[in-house]
């Protein structure tokens, strides 16, 4: 006998992602889900992007980590509320592990809530945590060619972060052939090259994310 | 990557429809799998094999139905398909265009044995 099923894989994370999805626009939160390679800088740039915002905007962030706390720890010292997710081997974060860790933010005080995925840049593209829009980074020393590599994560997101700009001049890194891999997967994505370390660039990827919070 | 993770969820989705229904065998899986996804269709057979071992799935024909990717573009109304590394229309170059297939990910149907309605009665 055959039994018809029309059931999405990912039932499940979708539909809790979805209960995510409610609860931020109930309590007008902002959620981006920030994806990247493990060195590539996401915790800098999150650090970056708070400096930048935190005037205008309570910030809450979301780490995602295989294991350890070194990250939230990072967050936590800038004063900012930071929940510390241990996948414990997991290669990304899923919507109910978002839902536990909303639980202990006070969403009644946050205007946005970044989540730094699990460094990856294949699995956390696939799954729906509830949020607002995916952006990614990309820095500099990983290579132009990544957007052929990894053209899921490249398609999944808003943005784009090129972080380390600062260190073109020492890796063959062709940024205009990069920019036209970009064209070609997702052309509607800005990008912005920024070094969170030095601070170049960050205004502007600030400005942008702070129209779309705004808009909400 | 996460291929193992998808599957196990796909087969206890399979398992408890096939046991509603109430068959002891599953026969054959069929999956619609969007190129634009990034689950392997190789992964996905090697965690099938995997996970099915000694359960009711053991053995069942594992279909995987790939979908091209397709878009439309928002500006000249074109509908294309292309691969998975272009997006821009094919007819007017515009980069506003949408993806309307190749992101699918779903168990399409399962085929199930269920036992005679007489052996199921001398059992209960």
């Amino acid at each position: 006998m055959q039994i018809d099923m029309k059931q999405p894989i990912l039932d499940k994370n979708d539909k809790l992602a979805k209960n995510n999805r409610e609860l931020f626009a109930e309590k007008k939160v902002f959620v981006l889900d920030l994806l990247a390679s493990p060195g590539s800088g996401k915790t800098s740039t999150i650090l970056a992007t708070i400096e930048a915002l935190r005037d205008e905007f309570n910030i809450a962030v979301i780490e995602g980590d295989i294991a350890s706390s070194v990250d939230s720890e990072k967050i936590k010292a800038q004063g900012i509320a930071a929940v510390q997710i241990n996948t414990g081997g997991a290669c990304h974060l899923e919507s109910d592990m978002i839902r536990r860790a909303v639980d202990v933010l006070d969403l009644d005080k946050l205007d946005l809530i970044i989540i730094e995925n699990v460094g990856n840049l294949v699995c956390p593209t696939d799954f729906d945590l509830g949020e607002n829009m995916k952006a990614m980074i990309l820095s500099v020393p990983e290579g132009d060619d990544k957007p052929l590599k990894y053209p899921g994560v490249f398609q999944a997101a808003s943005a784009i972060v090129l972080n380390k700009v600062d260190t073109l001049p020492v890796f063959t890194f062709d940024k205009d052939l990069f920019y036209s891999h970009i064209a070609n997967l997702n052309p509607q994505a800005p990008i912005f090259p920024i070094s969170a370390t030095s601070g170049d660039g960050v205004e502007e990827w600030a400005n942008w994310l702070a129209e779309k919070i705004r808009a909400l | 990557m996460h291929e193992l993770g998808i599957m196990t969820g796909v087969m206890e989705s399979v398992e408890e429809a096939a046991r509603n229904a109430g068959a002891t065998k599953v026969l054959e899986i069929d999956l619609s799998v969007g190129v634009m996804t990034e689950a392997v269709e190789d992964a996905l057979r090697f965690a099938f094999e995997a996970l099915s071992e000694g359960t009711m799935c053991e053995g069942a024909d594992f279909k995987i139905n790939m979908i091209q990717p397709v878009s439309v573009c928002l500006e000249c109304g074109n509908e294309f398909e292309h691969d998975r590394y272009h997006v821009t229309c094919s007819q007017c170059g515009s980069g506003f265009t949408q993806l309307i297939a190749g992101k699918e990910m779903q168990i399409d149907s399962i085929e199930v044995d269920i036992p005679d309605e007489d052996d199921s009665a001398e059992e209960s």
